[in-house]
């Protein structure tokens, strides 16, 4: 095989990874930019979403489980700001990433007590054959994948520049104490946060697991997002789409050229290789606010 | 007002603790008796987490196994009590569990290679003999160097042989071997590195080139790696030594870059139900490795399904009776029971971890012993003895027809000058080693 066509064939395929490890970064842009904090239940809800969908699909068709899993993940989003994170207002940000802590474990158990430890297959149609073009095997599946995660790009760009609630989103990010005083009713924004939050960790989930399988494991996925936001910036969404892209780019690149000269193994050295370099030299990542704090 | 918000954030930080204990605590009950005559028997397993899928059914064949022997009388008359100690296959839970149960431990079996690496050295120190079926330190076949250690069947040496002599006969035997491609694509860890020794002798020996694809933990994500093994080294053959949920990802990967399912084969840690579903028609015709019979068609699971279901006392779902992993779960049983058996005769109650292990080393499962224990078929026959802890066996070939798990091939052995030579070198230099210290 040409090295040109093999260097293009694995700069195609991590672009193409890339843009699921997007997917799965946005949903912690989403909470990021509400509260400023980092979920680390994201994980857990892209599980728990797709268990839901590939749980209740025999039992009430495919559509049904996916409107339900829907109503599911917003429930979960009112849940947490209620119970969880209401309490919390005005709390460090620490306080609040532990409470996240405590959520990912209460969503994992939950989801091993209602659907079992057993893995479930996704098959969503999507034919998995390549497309051979040049010489150059193109994958279906991930071509569709990438172009679900480029349209709810899009959608949430539109929804945070356009929308009231998205400006509030914007807002409350900064300062949550400053955005209530200005009329901005936080509670209602962190519950439209963390359902959004949830819709997308519903998307990663069926891809993911159309993927891989729908399985506890695929709560590590998330692991993939946080090279991926410390490139990008953890609040902004355009920053989770190149960093994954850049992540995905690193990974295939680096395990295809570098690893075959040294024993292989390297795939996730070359993500956090690249993160290590951001922070060295760009530690807000490519689009994320640089802010500068009094101490 | 500072005060109710402290009140507030206090009782939301509690109701969230206790939330989090209780929905991430399964319950797991066993039966108990009054009785003095029975044998303790704590038990570490993994009921929760992304390894319980398969593990779960382990534990459980296990505890059939043993509720099958109780109701039939016990060993004997004694019957065994067993406790789980949940460790979610996490290393640093499996000792917390070791530590809880110590003093009370006969025989211990993780069913995980990183924790009984972990706990080798407080089984020696407490004499307490570890298992680890087809698994564990290979180099624990050897009784003389490792006298609380077994691999009890196929140590990580005898699959690897087993498995390129699999693939000599597919090929019309070892010459044909000469010049052909192996990718080995493996977790990045000990376990995953076991091979090597194996392989490198062997590609001495018959000429063929293998390589390493080694991938992090999870390795969910193995795209690269499949690019480079399809359409740039162009592998004859690939082995993946991977384990849990990342033994399905190939399947996907290798229809992505046209790499045919045919050339591919799994190690036996990659041979289970729960390994390859969520591929689901992409594991068509895959083909692994195991190391007993599949199926319920085996006269003591039939036992089990009367006697213990019959009963409503099974341990799982009915449906998973007869999977692999609980096929595995109730060979284990059968030999943990024969170690007890054998101590209670040498030495009579009570037990202890010492008398066990002797136990253990007098097991002697030929044909006559299996027909009479209705395993037939479920393993092949074995025979320890204090020199001898197990290892050196052979495999069994299964495909996957898309819902159950056929038998392709016969017991098929490893290349044991290859293996014993391996054990005899890694166990002098684990000797060095220790004197050394």
């Amino acid at each position: 095989m040409n090295e040109l066509i093999y260097a293009i064939e694995l700069t195609i395929t991590g672009l193409l990874i890339g843009s699921m490890y997007s997917l799965v970064a946005l949903g912690f842009v989403l909470i990021f930019k509400a509260s400023s904090v980092f979920n680390f239940a994201q994980g857990a809800m892209t599980l728990f979403a797709a268990l839901s969908v590939v749980g209740l699909f025999p039992i009430v068709g495919f559509w049904p489980a996916l409107a339900l899993t829907i109503v599911a993940m917003c429930g979960v989003a009112v849940f947490a700001e209620r119970v969880i994170f209401r309490p919390l207002i005005g709390g460090a940000p620490l306080v609040i990433f532990m409470a996240t802590l405590g959520l990912a474990f209460m969503l994992e158990g939950s989801a091993q007590i209602i659907w079992g430890t057993q893995p479930y297959g996704l098959d969503l149609g999507i034919p998995i054959e390549p497309i051979i073009i040049g010489g150059v095997y193109i994958s279906r599946f991930d071509l569709v994948a990438a172009g679900v995660a480029g349209l709810l790009v899009l959608l949430l760009v539109l929804f945070f520049q356009k929308t009231k609630i998205g400006l509030g989103l914007r807002a409350v990010a900064d300062d949550h104490v400053a955005a209530q005083s200005m009329g901005i009713q936080l509670r209602r924004v962190w519950a439209v946060a963390w359902a959004l939050a949830g819709l997308v960790a519903l998307a990663a989930g069926m891809l993911w697991g159309a993927r891989i399988g729908v399985h506890f494991a695929m709560s590590l996925i998330a692991l993939k997002a946080l090279p991926v936001l410390i490139i990008g910036g953890i609040e902004s969404v355009p920053g989770a789409i190149v960093g994954g892209l850049i992540v995905g780019v690193a990974e295939a690149l680096g395990e295809g050229f570098v690893g075959s000269m040294i024993g292989g193994g390297v795939q996730d050295i070359m993500a956090y290789l690249v993160a290590l370099l951001f922070l060295l030299f760009r530690p807000y990542g490519l689009f994320g606010e640089k802010k500068i704090e009094r101490v | 007002m500072k005060k109710k918000l402290f009140t507030r954030n206090a009782l939301g930080a509690l109701a969230v603790g206790l939330v989090a204990a209780g929905s991430s605590l399964v319950a797991t009950l066993s039966p108990t008796w009054a009785g003095e005559s029975e044998i303790f028997h704590p038990m570490m397993v993994t009921r929760t987490g992304p390894f319980a899928s398969a593990a779960s059914g382990v534990s459980s064949g296990q505890q059939d196994y043993f509720a099958l022997v109780n109701m039939n009388g016990g060993i004997d008359g004694t019957k065994i009590r067993w406790e789980e100690c949940d460790f979610g296959y996490k290393t640093p839970r499996a000792l917390e569990c070791y530590e809880r149960y110590r003093g009370d431990w006969k025989i211990v079996y993780p069913n995980s290679t990183p924790a009984i690496f972990a706990l080798a050295e407080r089984l020696n120190t407490d004499e307490v003999l570890g298992i680890n079926i087809a698994g564990g330190r290979s180099e624990s076949s050897d009784g003389e160097t490792f006298p609380f250690l077994s691999p009890v069947m196929l140590n990580f040496w005898s699959q690897a042989a087993s498995t390129i002599r699999y693939i000599a006969e597919l090929e019309g035997g070892e010459a044909n071997l000469a010049g052909k491609k192996i990718a080995f694509i493996h977790i990045d860890n000990a376990y995953g590195r076991q091979p090597f020794p194996i392989f490198d002798a062997l590609a001495e020996m018959y000429g063929f080139e293998w390589k390493s694809w080694p991938l992090g933990w999870p390795a969910l994500e193995q795209s690269a790696a499949w690019v480079e093994i399809a359409r740039r080294y162009h592998a004859d053959w690939a082995i993946q030594w991977n384990y849990g949920q990342s033994c399905n990802v190939p399947m996907t990967e290798m229809k992505k870059v046209g790499f045919p399912l045919e050339k591919f084969i799994g190690t036996l840690w990659c041979g289970s139900e729960e390994d390859i579903l969520p591929a689901g028609d992409l594991a068509k015709g895959y083909i692994s490795a195991n190391y007993h019979g599949v199926g319920k068609e085996f006269p003591v699971i039939q036992e089990i399904i009367e006697q213990v279901y019959g009963a409503e006392k099974g341990n799982i779902e009915e449906d998973r009776v007869g999977t692999v992993a609980y096929n595995r779960g109730v060979l284990t049983g059968i030999i943990i029971v024969e170690a007890f058996r054998n101590a209670i005769e040498e030495y009579g109650l009570p037990l202890d971890g010492r008398k066990v292990r002797d136990g253990f080393r007098m097991i002697k499962l030929d044909d006559a012993r299996l027909a009479e224990l209705g395993a037939t078929g479920l393993l092949p026959p074995l025979a320890f003895s204090p020199t001898y802890h197990g290892g050196i066996d052979p495999q069994l070939f299964q495909q996957w027809d898309g819902e159950k798990w056929e038998t392709i091939s016969d017991w098929i052995p490893p290349y044991e000058d290859v293996v014993k030579s391996q054990i005899e070198k890694a166990s002098a230099e684990y000797r060095a080693q220790t004197q050394q210290q």
